[in-house]
Order: structure tokens, then sequence, then C-alpha cells
């Protein structure tokens, strides 16, 4: 806390009210063995669009777009409320690409005119928009950018490769960096019916959907670009400081739920006559993670928070919620599997899905050794 | 402006007038810091007790007690304003210790009338200070096999027993013991009352006990058939045991509060520490390793005032939620990293244990480490925190210990 006065970490009435809804609405209609259903039967889609329009009705998708661009104007805040839930179910549905990466950049770096081209069809659930960052070789540091961006006639021509691109299947609009010269990186808003874009589905662990995003010398206009010319790394910055924090709250729901469920079978499950919750060696395990998680639900908090109260508290808080949120996860997902005993390692038990997806949200927007680096560097060390 | 925001401005001002210049940023304002009082006590530096003595006429040192017991009358908000406001520019509240924090609210539940007015005005003026009788040589994490005999004859009761980690007996007036009134009751929790006795009483021995750290904070308080009027009984006869709890839940809190300093302060002193030491007087420190391990205590450190600042604003809006049972367990784990993290960037400097060659900054710090690995030990072990979190919060079913 840099000040003397804490920021809210409450909940108000109204969202406690969306955050039970919310609850109620994906436990019923989401559970997280959808997901192995979705792997089996290789769904083309890989989530449930009626799912997506409904929440869209909802109002949940456009909570915190702006009112002017048919959404609901309410704060980050409000939306990582229904993020936590969406991840306590694992929901495979594109909160990551559309609502934070895509949503946030278009919010910190887009013009009025790409806004009110996309964000209306993000608030009704029609349109999917995505950001590719990865590529071969750059291990999650988006600043290694070998896709480049000719200057053209009309514009740019884009050529290299986006690999694990979130819901690069289907979107609507990708967003992805490319060089410009020397003066940096840009993000250019392109159309993947545009000639010489190539998508192939990838399958990962976790049950999100991706792409690998192909660019031959695609053209794009000189309105598709979002933010600064070479302005892409600042725009970026803030944009994955964003979508960690609502990934934070993810995980933060997600390992929320993976200890309840863990929680049930040690009162459950019984072993020399007794439960195996009545032994002391996974009783204190089990508080280790329920102290992890009181932690990482104030960093979460005070994280998203900032985002809407506090910019310049956001750098830091976003990292710290990362870090928090990533090491909480993994460690709740890996208690989750050992105190299931043999069950917890076979595929018919939904537990498994839970270390799958912790693995895939510590690996992405930074890990924690690399924002433990940096709020060395924020903090003057 | 609601009325707690007046007050907050009201008890900004007050307090930035009236504290002396010399105690500001010198404390964390925790409930243990300070001027502990009691008839020993030989302080003598006159800003400590010009505050003492202002806090007192203002009502200050027990804000939440009722004003006939030399408190403010005020509720526990206002209290929690006024302390935070002391925390903010880090001077001491005018007067600490164990009968503020864990005494002087059992006698406010638990006492009688005739009680409540002979001891709660002196502990608020600072002039009796306590200490409590809870463990035994034989009874630490399981206090309810505690054997302090305490046998009524006519209107005294005669204590014989020992208790062990007395905090300052040497130095207090008055301890508040648990004894067992009915060595025949069934379960051992039954039968233990909660007995006040004057330290003064003939036939009680104090024996200092010196730690690891040098140090000698707690002692052995031998009773040998001490005699005390059975008006010093709190609560009923043979019912002490939830007493006790009470007396336990209150000292656990206030430790995991205590513990927390300024936030950021574990950081910034360990980032000291290792700019000494290594001799980078600034800048980025060259050893990614040791930039991380500080950063994972920076983090923890500000994960932790995060939820101490969350559990605070939701028992203010009236919907209190478990994670106060974690407190202490984080609290004090984050203090032995504090310190161990210290040690560590010190290398050779920190193994000084008196005399020349060492820095006396060093020579502190040292012993400081070596004290905190009883912060772990001391009011309810770790492992007994978590006992208690995975019965009441999780819900786990109590096994074999």
């Amino acid at each position: 806390m840099s000040g003397h006065t804490a920021p809210s970490l409450l909940l108000n009435d109204e969202q406690q009210m969306l955050s039970k809804t919310a609850h109620q609405f994906i436990h019923d209609r989401a559970p997280v063995a959808r997901l192995r259903t979705l792997r089996d039967s290789k769904d083309e889609t890989g989530f449930s669009r009626e799912l997506w329009n409904e929440m869209a009705e909802l109002g949940w998708l456009g909570l915190q777009i702006p009112e002017q661009y048919d959404g609901m104007g309410l704060g980050f805040f409000d939306l990582c409320v229904v993020l936590e839930q969406s991840g306590r179910e694992l929901m495979p549905e594109p909160f990551v690409s559309t609502l934070l990466l895509g949503t946030q950049t278009l919010l910190l770096g887009g013009t009025d005119a790409q806004k009110k081209a996309l964000l209306p069809g993000i608030a009704s659930g029609e349109t999917i928009v995505t950001l590719g960052y990865e590529e071969a070789g750059s291990h999650g540091d988006a600043s290694m950018v070998a896709t480049t961006a000719r200057k053209s006639t009309a514009g740019f021509e884009l050529s290299g490769a986006k690999l694990q691109v979130l819901d690069g299947h289907l979107a609507e609009r990708i967003i992805v960096s490319a060089t410009t010269s020397d003066s940096g990186y840009t993000l250019f808003l392109i159309d993947p019916a545009r000639s010489g874009v190539t998508i192939t589905r990838q399958f990962r662990i976790d049950g999100l959907n991706a792409a690998i995003v192909q660019l031959d010398a695609v053209p794009v206009e000189r309105d598709d670009v979002i933010g600064e010319i070479g302005g892409g790394a600042v725009l970026l910055e803030a944009v994955f400081d964003r979508a960690g924090v609502g990934l934070s709250a993810q995980m933060l729901g997600a390992s929320e739920q993976a200890f309840a469920d863990t929680i049930e079978y040690l009162k459950e499950r019984e072993q020399f006559g007794v439960p195996i919750g009545s032994f002391q060696a996974l009783q204190h395990r089990a508080v280790s993670v329920y102290t992890e998680l009181a932690l990482t639900r104030s960093a979460v908090l005070a994280a998203a928070r900032a985002i809407d109260d506090a910019p310049d508290d956001v750098p830091r808080l976003a990292s710290l919620a990362k870090a928090i949120a990533s090491e909480t996860f993994m460690h709740a997902a890996k208690e989750a599997i050992q105190m299931h005993g043999g069950i917890g390692v076979t595929d018919e038990h939904d537990i498994g899905f839970y270390i799958k997806r912790a693995q895939a949200t510590y690996m992405t927007f930074g890990k924690p050794s690399q924002h433990r680096q940096r709020w060395a560097e924020l903090h003057g060390y | 402006m609601s009325d707690l925001e007046e007050f907050r401005e009201d008890a900004r001002a007050w307090v930035r007038e009236n504290a002396p210049d010399s105690l500001r940023g010198t404390s964390g304002s925790g409930p243990f810091e300070g001027y502990w009082g009691g008839s020993k006590c030989e302080e003598t530096d006159p800003d400590l007790l010009r505050w003492r003595d202002l806090g007192i006429e203002k009502g200050w040192t027990a804000p939440s007690w009722p004003k006939e017991y030399g408190g403010g009358g005020l509720s526990h908000e206002h209290e929690e304003i006024i302390h935070a406001e002391m925390k903010a520019i880090g001077v001491p509240r005018p007067v600490a210790g164990q009968g503020l924090a864990m005494f002087g609210p059992v006698l406010l539940e638990y006492g009688n009338d005739a009680q409540r007015a002979a001891h709660l005005p002196a502990i608020a003026r600072g002039e009796m200070r306590w200490c409590q009788g809870y463990s035994e040589p034989n009874a630490g994490s399981d206090l309810a096999s505690l054997q302090l005999k305490a046998e009524r004859d006519r209107d005294e009761f005669v204590l014989n027993g020992q208790k062990v980690w007395t905090s300052h007996a040497n130095l207090s007036d008055w301890i508040c013991c648990l004894a067992r009134t009915d060595p025949n009751a069934p379960k051992k929790q039954m039968g233990i009352s909660v007995i006040l006795a004057d330290l003064n009483t003939p036939g009680i021995t104090v024996k200092r006990i010196d730690l690891i750290s040098g140090y000698s904070p707690f002692c052995e308080t031998f009773f040998d058939d001490v005699r005390v009027p059975v008006g010093n009984l709190v609560g009923k006869e043979n019912e002490g045991w939830t007493i006790a709890k009470a007396i336990l839940d209150h000292e656990r809190s206030s430790i995991g509060r205590s513990i927390a300093r300024q936030p950021g302060s574990a950081q910034r002193e360990v980032v000291g520490r290792t700019r000494k030491h290594l001799g980078v007087a600034e800048g980025v420190i060259p050893d990614p390793l040791l930039r991380d391990e500080i950063a994972a205590l920076g983090m923890l450190e500000e994960a932790f005032h995060l939820t101490l600042a969350r559990i605070q604003q939701s028992a203010a809006s009236g919907t209190p939620g478990p994670e106060g049972s974690i407190t202490k367990i984080v609290g004090t784990d984050l203090k032995q990293m504090r310190f161990e993290l210290g040690m560590k960037v010190a290398g050779v400097d920190g193994l000084g244990w008196e005399g020349p060659g060492f820095d006396e900054d060093d020579l502190q710090y040292t012993r400081d480490w070596l004290r905190s690995r009883a912060s772990t030990i001391e009011g309810g072990s770790s492992e007994i925190q978590k006992n208690i979190v995975s019965k009441r919060v999780l819900g786990l079913p109590e096994g074999k210990k």
C-alpha cells in the first residue's frame, strides 16, 4: 500500500448480487466436465456460442464497455467479479481473448472509429477479437517480435507468424504486433479474411482454443493501426497489466473451486476407518492453501480496484496479483491432485483439469519470476 | 461527511498536535510497543511520559473503555481510527501492554463491577502492569492439561504449582492465571478457572528465563501456598476455559496485527541491509536471485497488509470473514522471512554476539533474528493455529493430535 488508506476491497451490494448470480449460472450451465466433451468431440468452435450469447444478454460481456459503445459502463472491478466465477469451472469461452486482450487493447489504444466498429459486437456476443504476440522462440516475451510491417502505398504489409493465438481459429479481428522499421513495434488490427492470412487450429492442455496465424504479405490500411506507430510496447504493457489482473481473477476462482472440491473429498474419503481429512498432515497442508487463497484474493481485488481508481498503482499491483495468483493456483492444483490420491490422476475425474489450466495461466502474461523482477525494478532495487 | 470521517479529522489533528517529535517514526503503533508502565517501571524519557499523560487526560489510552474506568467511552471504530492516526505518523500508543490489549477487555466482558473498578483505571493509567499465567512445564500446546492447583479454603484460594512463559512477570504487578479448581472434572477442559493474583503476595517467586537471543522477556513463576481472596475469581468457578479461549483468540489477533508494522517496511529494511553489506549504494542490486527473494518478501508483505485491510473493512461493514484466523500464521512467517533474508545478506557481518569488530546495529539485528524464532511458537504455535483453522474454518474432522 502506497498510502495510509487502503483501497476498498469489498464488493458493494450490486457486485455481491452479480457474483452470486454468475456463480449459480456458471455452476448450473457450465460445469468443468464440458472440457472433456469438447476435447473428445474435437468440437469445431471449442466452446459454447449459445452460453456466450446468453452471458451477453445478461450484460456480462459489456460490463466494462462504455455506454456509448452499447456496454454497461461499469468498471474493470465489476468485470473481475464475473471473471472470478468463470474461472471456477475453467470456462473455455473467449474471456481472455475478447474481454481481456481485444477489449482492453481497444479501450486503451483504439480510435473512436475502431471502438465503434468492434465494441458493440463484443458486448452483444457476436464479435470475437483476439491478440497474437507469441512467436517461435519468443518464450512469452512480447518484445521479441520477428513479424514485420513493411510500408506500402496503401499502408503496410505484414509478414510473420503468431502462435497460440487464443480463439484465433474463429476471431473476426486479430490484433498483432509487428516491427515498423527501427522505431520499435506497432499493433495492427487485421481481418483474417484478408489475402495472405492462414489460420491453423492448435490444441493446448488447458482446453482454451488457439491457432497459428500465418501472415504472408497481408495488406493493412493506415486506419488499422492501433495506438501510435512504434508505440506497441507501451500499449501492450498496459494491456498485459489489465489482462494479467483479469486472468488472476479467473485463477483465484479456479483455485477456490479446486480447493473446495478437495476439502469435500477430505471429508468424504475414508481410509483406516476414518475420513482422511482427520489426518493432521493433510489438514495443515490444506490450511496453507487456504492462507494463500486469502492473500491472493486481497491482491486481486486491490489490483482490479487500482485499474479503475488508481492508475499509478497498476503496474506494481498487477505484478503482485499475477505473481501470487499464479503460485497459489499451481499450489492448489498440485495439492488437489495429491489429496485426491489415485483418482486425481485419472482422466475420468475433473480435478486434473485444474493443473492443466494452472500451468497455462502460470506461463501467460509473465511468469511469477518475471513479475518479481519487475516489482524489484518498480521499487528501485 | 459522516461522523466517523469527522472524528478521523479531529483525531488526526489531535495526534499531530500533541505527539512529541522524538517519538514520531519510531513505532508501528501496535498494542505491545511503547510505554508498558507498572509500579516497577523505570522509564525516564520525558517525551514518552508526557505522551502517556496526554493520552490519559484525553481518555485515549483505552479509547473504547467506559469513561468511569479511565477510558474514552468511544466505539471500537473510533478506537481503530485513533490507532490508525498514531500509526500514520509512527508514534506508539500512549500506554501499551497486555493489560490494555488483553486483560482489560477480559474484565470488561467477564469480570464483575468490583473487579473492573479495582483494576481497569490502573491499567488505563499505566500504573499497574499485567502478565499472563497460562503455560506450564507440562502444558504448552496442550494448554488444557494445566495443573496449577487452586484449592478453596473458606474465602480464599490457595495456589500451588508453577507457570512458565509468564511474560515479564519480574516487571509486572498482577498475573492472570488459569488454575485447576476441580481436579476430578470428567474432561480436562472442565474444572479450570481464571484467577487473578497480586505478584507481591507471599509465596510467589519469579525467575527470569534467558532466551537464545540473550533477552529475558519471559519468566518462570512459582506458587507455594499462595493465598488470594475468592473475589479474584473471574467468571464462574470451573468455567474458565471459555474465557481462556477468548483471551487466546485476542492475543493471537493482537500478535498478528502488532507484527504488521508499516507497509513496505520489511522490504525497505532488507533492501537497506543489502545495500549496506553488499556495498551497492543505489540502483539495481546486481544479483537476480537475491532480487527475486527480496521481491517475494515484499509481495508477501503487501498481500498481508492488503489482507489485514480487507479483514478490517469487512469487520467494519458488519460481516467479519473467517480470514482473521490466519493473521498470526502469516504475520509470523513474514517476520521470520524478513529476518532470515536480513541475516543472509549480512553474511559474516551478522555473526557477532557482542564486543569489538561488529557494528552496533548488526549486533542488535542478530539478537532480533534469534528472538524472531519464538514468534511462531508463542501465543499458540503455528501448528496449533493450523489445527484451529482446520477445525473452525475448513470444518475438517478432528483427529488424533
